[in-house]
């Protein structure tokens, strides 16, 4: 158990011939909140693909909860502890809610094509510990009444809280979230808030994209500034808040 | 609430009483049908020969949602499989061997011993259905292999690509060893024997299956044999989506990137899938080779992979209860138009003013064209295709009513 669980340093990554990350570096301590915010393009989600195996860096160190990670398949870091949502929902579907939670229990389960004909005892008993399990997630993010619902037809807030759900389903160390409070209004985003300070509290440790510096200001301990895939800050949100460069970043360098 | 159900998730009761039901209907039907001739039944066999297809397909298009258009190629699998290992053919291909290699030809007769020289290898239904299923799960993670990185389009291409050269090479793998006996097939292939029994009826019975003491006709017995197979297929596939796997399937279709975020190692739950899904085609194929007796490669065309493929999509794509209908309607349609175009011409018209094969043909387009029309999304979809939140909301009422 080490007290850093996410360690990356020197990530490259380059598309064609745009360097779209440069030497980023990212240091989260277990139970924190990390922000992560940047202008548009700035490399966020690049760096989000990057250390959950979508994409693959040219370079970089990785460590997750004191041991080297090869950020080479997704599936594969979704086993060793980092599950994610998505800028852009991506949820199943025509699956139930439940269901789309139940997906994510796959990777801490284990039965296969026998168990699934034959439901022997032990099928059973993982089968409805899964169900148990994402119900008991549901609720926690608060949608459990909509557990028979098709994903497709919850509402855009609800969708989101359901990609919550779905990633926390896979146990993780790490809570990676891609702008979950996009397209959001200010009573959902509020909303949206008390979840994230629940899972907090929770001691699960959130990394966490946005744009709504209000909302990322009181809820991050701390929180990294991207800019053309570089890092041009880090440090305390009030830090942040004060750094000439991040303010020249977002509103306007004088030239 | 619904009338006619199988789901047993939601309304088990009523599905339980609508499976017995049908179960009781399908064991009656061809005692009454063979009044009307055995044809009936055998039109009936192979289409219980074609939902097993349709249901296999399922889990590679519906469940996983990977489009596969060479899909009869397990089907060939099964069936040459069956004539290889059941039939005299096995004395050709020796015989070949033997010719052209001397040392390996001699070796298997020694191996084999003396008599396959003459009478070729004859197994048992027993070592047939679970070699087919496995040899035809071995083909299907040999075609789904290459493929793992394609979809929509190109891997529909790719899988028609392969279809087509299992069907190539059935045509020609007769030289230099007589594997296939290339276009002429396979003939005499065995009947299916079960404790001793042939369902081909014994000779000089006149196809006639006696068990016990009680006589049925063959296509009778194949009937009660493929029934069950379909009812196994059934049950197999239908815990498999109920399941873990059947989740990860879905998963895939659904959104395959976050099903890899979500931990699902895809390159191997795809490969399941087609497996799995050619296991079932294998075995059907299996069944095939030993019902018709004769096996050859104009039976696995691409016109058959895509009628197993509009099966599925006609049924409800992902739907097992809609896939079965599809099933059947696909595979009896056509022989029953076959069967009534002309009497009806003559009845209407007093003459005969089309051929029935063209007005067949025409009629079976036509309804492929008004269904998809009509129905988008199959004959029965599964529930959650409907395309109207309304009936999410209608059928969430109707459970906290329950």
């Amino acid at each position: 158990m080490s007290d850093v669980l996410l360690n990356i340093s020197g990530v490259n990554k380059r598309f064609g011939g745009l360097q779209a990350l440069t030497d980023v570096a990212i240091r989260i301590e277990r139970g924190q909140v990390y922000g992560l915010i940047g202008p548009n393009g700035a490399g966020k989600t690049t760096f989000f693909n990057v250390i959950t195996g979508l994409y693959q860096p040219d370079s970089g160190s990785f460590e997750l909860d004191g041991k080297p990670y090869s950020p080479s398949a997704p599936h594969a870091v979704a086993k060793a502890g980092i599950a994610r949502t998505f800028q852009n929902i991506r949820l199943f579907g025509e699956m139930s809610a439940l269901e789309n939670v139940m997906v994510g229990r796959h990777v801490r389960t284990k039965q296969g094509v026998f168990g699934a004909i034959f439901r022997h005892k032990a099928a059973r008993e993982e089968e409805a510990a899964i169900r148990a399990r994402a119900q008991e997630l549901l609720d926690f993010v608060g949608i459990g009444r909509f557990a028979n619902r098709t994903a497709k037809f919850l509402s855009y807030g609800d969708q989101r809280r359901l990609e919550i759900a779905r990633a926390l389903a896979t146990d993780p160390q790490l809570l990676a979230l891609d702008e979950p409070a996009a397209g959001m209004n200010a009573t959902e985003k509020l909303a949206l808030r008390e979840l994230l300070v629940k899972i907090k509290n929770e001691g699960k440790t959130v990394l966490l994209i946005e744009h709504d510096v209000k909302l990322m200001m009181g809820l991050c301990d701390r929180i990294t500034v991207l800019e053309y895939g570089k890092r041009i800050a880090e440090g305390l949100p009030s830090e942040i808040q004060k750094d000439p460069a991040v303010i020249a970043a977002y509103l306007g360098g004088a030239h | 609430m619904s009338l006619i159900t199988f789901d047993l998730q939601h309304q088990p009761q009523r599905a339980r009483i609508n499976m017995a039901l049908l179960l009781a209907l399908m064991i009656a039907f061809p005692f009454f049908a063979a009044q009307y001739g055995n044809s009936w039944v055998r039109i009936i066999d192979l289409a219980l020969l074609y939902i097993m297809l349709a249901l296999g397909l399922n889990i590679v298009v519906g469940f996983a949602g990977l489009l596969d258009l060479g899909y009869i190629a397990f089907f060939a699998v099964g069936a040459y499989l069956t004539g290889l290992f059941a039939s005299p053919q096995f004395a050709a291909l020796l015989e070949s061997l033997v010719y052209n290699y001397p040392a390996l030809g001699e070796w298997l007769a020694a191996l084999f011993g003396e008599e396959i020289r003459q009478n070729g290898i004859h197994l048992s239904v027993w070592a047939i259905v679970p070699l087919a299923a496995l040899v035809a799960a071995l083909f299907g993670a040999l075609l789904g292999a290459p493929t793992l990185k394609l979809r929509g389009d190109y891997l529909a291409i790719v899988t028609l690509g392969f279809g087509e050269i299992i069907r190539i090479f059935m045509n020609n793998l007769i030289e230099p060893i007589n594997f296939t006996n290339g276009p002429q097939g396979i003939n005499m292939v065995d009947p299916i024997r079960i404790f001793g029994v042939s369902l081909a009826g014994e000779a000089g019975s006149q196809s006639t299956v006696y068990i016990g003491g009680y006589g049925m006709p063959s296509v009778n017995a194949y009937y009660f044999l493929f029934l069950g197979l379909c009812i196994a297929t059934i049950f197999i596939t239908s815990r498999l989506q109920h399941s873990r796997l059947g989740r990860a399937w879905v998963a895939i279709r659904e959104d395959e990137v976050a099903a890899k975020a979500m931990g699902i190692n895809t390159r191997n739950v795809k490969l399941l899938a087609f497996s799995m899904g050619a296991s079932f085609g294998g075995v059907a194929g299996a069944m095939f080779g030993a019902f018709q007796g004769f096996v050859s490669p104009e039976s696995f065309s691409l016109t058959e992979s895509i009628a197993v493929l509009a099966m599925v999509v006609l049924g409800g794509i992902g739907h097992i209860p809609g896939v079965v209908l599809g099933g059947v309607l696909l595979a009896a349609l056509p022989e029953i138009l076959r069967h009534v175009v002309e009497p009806a011409q003559i009845a209407l018209f007093g003459e005969k003013l089309v051929e029935a094969e063209v007005l067949r043909q025409a009629l079976y387009g036509l309804a492929l064209v008004l269904i998809m029309l009509v129905r988008p999304a199959g004959l029965w979809p599964s529930p959650n295709k409907e395309d109207r939140p309304d009936a999410a909301l209608a059928r969430e009422e109707e459970e906290a009513a329950a």
